[in-house]
């Protein structure tokens, strides 16, 4: 597994999401420059597991959006993974996890 | 040995009891069931009720501001603070505090100054840094991370694995080989700022447990100066082996917490579920289960009390550490196995704490020294005739 989430962008769209699996895992968002605006997951509490948690998104967000998406069951380890590669690449979280507390984004030396 | 528990146990038992059903179970029913951090304020709420129940800081040393608790108490209560679905590796969410890295307790003043006083009041974290990729089970010989003296310095070269929390924390605890000729009595531990030059965290190692993960970690001329160093040089294995054989009887009493909620559970289970047109309760397959459950926890139980006696009682408590750990993780599992199985379907959902701890408590067989290091540890007491 990279460590890096690689997988094309896909239009954050009703249609799209359709066809999505009820699975748990973790998923990022972008803004039409290819920006991650959001890294989320969805857990075990997640009535429509990745599918559920992007419709949730959309109505938040509207289109005009982008997502990818990783099913995993060690989702919130991977969720943690990713803010910290974002960390890493930027030298700041998505605006979309600003709130997050920076105590619990820690290091990661990438390269 | 007496265990009947003194009315000060009784009391501290029933008090911690409380706590886990009226405060964080209700709190773990709208949480992730991965979860293993409380929100900020409910753990402040929580924190505020432990220090009124005056048990936060538990395990600190009385000499430092701690509950000062005997070994036979601090066991007891393990046993209940694990007894909800995060409780294997966050008993109450660490509302009854932390006591940091107990080494830290025999660093000398300025040590204690710069590392163990800002970890006690929260404001440091600290990680335990031993394990190798070239093995963990025998640390004295497989460690192969140098360090080399320079002038007033050291420079250490080398890799870790199955570090916890050491993307987090503002320091650790390194051991680092600094006589290679010399075996276990060869090996150093520093204390390292994370923020220090050659410092890396290279990746985190994802495992059963969707939190709490570990990480890698890679030292490339990390240079630490002398001052840093815990203890005397290749006086590192005594520090790292005094804490793993500690650390055994608490680490099965959280795994008998486990045991012991699952068991309960069933038994209530049993009593409401019907197959058949008639109760589980009056399946003679399923009292086997409870009952196999039942011999299983009173068994490690009584081994894990012995251990925590002993300790108490200032007797070397090596082999009585090793048999509560191997006691209480094997029959840990076994007794979640069986209840998961009674609960059926709903068993291996994650509406129930089953999956959880039937996922984390696999990890305790190995943590803190696998169990097959544990039965060589009695095996080499019993024939060397230091058994007890």
């Amino acid at each position: 597994m990279a460590i890096r989430l690689e997988k094309p962008w896909r239009a954050l769209t009703k249609e799209a999401l359709k066809s999505l699996s009820a699975q748990l895992g973790v998923y990022q968002i972008s803004n039409d420059k290819e920006e991650i605006i959001y890294i989320g997951y969805a857990g075990g509490r997640s009535l429509w597991g990745l599918r559920g948690a992007l419709q949730d998104k959309l109505a938040e967000l509207g289109e005009g959006h982008q997502f990818r998406l990783e099913v995993n069951q060690q989702y919130l380890s991977r969720w943690e993974e990713l803010l910290k590669v974002h960390k890493g690449d930027h030298d700041t979280l998505p605006s979309g996890n600003k709130d997050h507390r920076p105590r619990r984004v820690g290091q990661l030396s990438l390269g | 040995m007496d265990l009947e528990l003194s009315d000060e146990q009784r009391m501290l038992v029933e008090q911690v009891r409380r706590f886990v059903r009226q405060e964080i179970d209700p709190l773990e029913a709208d949480m992730d069931p991965d979860a293993s951090e409380l929100p900020t304020e409910e753990h402040e709420r929580l924190v505020g009720m432990t220090t009124g129940m005056g048990l936060y800081q538990m395990d600190v040393p009385e000499e430092f501001g701690g509950a000062g608790l005997d070994v036979m108490t601090r066991t007891l209560l393990a046993m209940e603070m694990s007894q909800h679905r995060a409780g294997l590796y966050t008993p109450c969410y660490g509302t009854f505090g932390s006591m940091g890295l107990a080494q830290l307790y025999d660093a000398n003043d300025d040590q204690k100054e710069r590392y163990l006083y800002p970890t006690l009041r929260g404001e440091k974290r600290g990680f335990f840094g031993l394990t190798e990729p070239s093995g963990g089970s025998d640390p004295a010989r497989a460690i192969q991370t140098r360090a080399i003296q320079d002038g007033n310095d050291w420079l250490i070269n080398g890799q870790k694995i199955f570090i916890s929390g050491a993307d987090r924390a503002d320091f650790g605890l390194v051991f680092a080989r600094t006589s290679p000729d010399k075996g276990r009595a060869g090996v150093t531990c520093f204390i390292i700022d994370t923020d220090m030059l050659g410092f890396h965290v290279r990746r985190i190692v994802h495992t059963l447990r969707s939190t709490h993960y570990a990480t890698e970690l890679q030292f490339e001329d990390l240079r630490v100066p002398s001052e840093n160093i815990l203890g005397k040089v290749d006086g590192g294995f005594s520090i790292a082996n005094e804490r793993l054989t500690r650390q055994r009887i608490p680490y099965a009493a959280a795994c008998l917490g486990v045991a012991m909620r699952a068991q309960d559970m069933a038994v209530e289970y049993v009593k409401i579920r019907e197959t058949f047109g008639d109760l589980l309760a009056t399946r003679q397959t399923v009292q086997n289960m409870l009952i196999d459950n039942e011999m299983d926890i009173r068994t490690a139980r009584w081994l894990t009390l012995a251990a925590a006696h002993k300790a108490d009682q200032g007797e070397p408590f090596r082999t009585e550490a090793a048999m509560a750990k191997i006691a209480a993780t094997e029959a840990g599992g076994r007794v979640v196995d069986r209840a998961m199985q009674i609960h059926g379907g709903y068993g291996v959902t994650k509406e129930f704490p089953f999956e959880r701890w039937y996922r984390e408590i696999r990890i305790r067989r190995i943590g803190e020294g696998p169990n097959e290091v544990q039965r060589l540890i009695i095996a080499r007491d019993l024939i060397g005739g230091a058994f007890h």
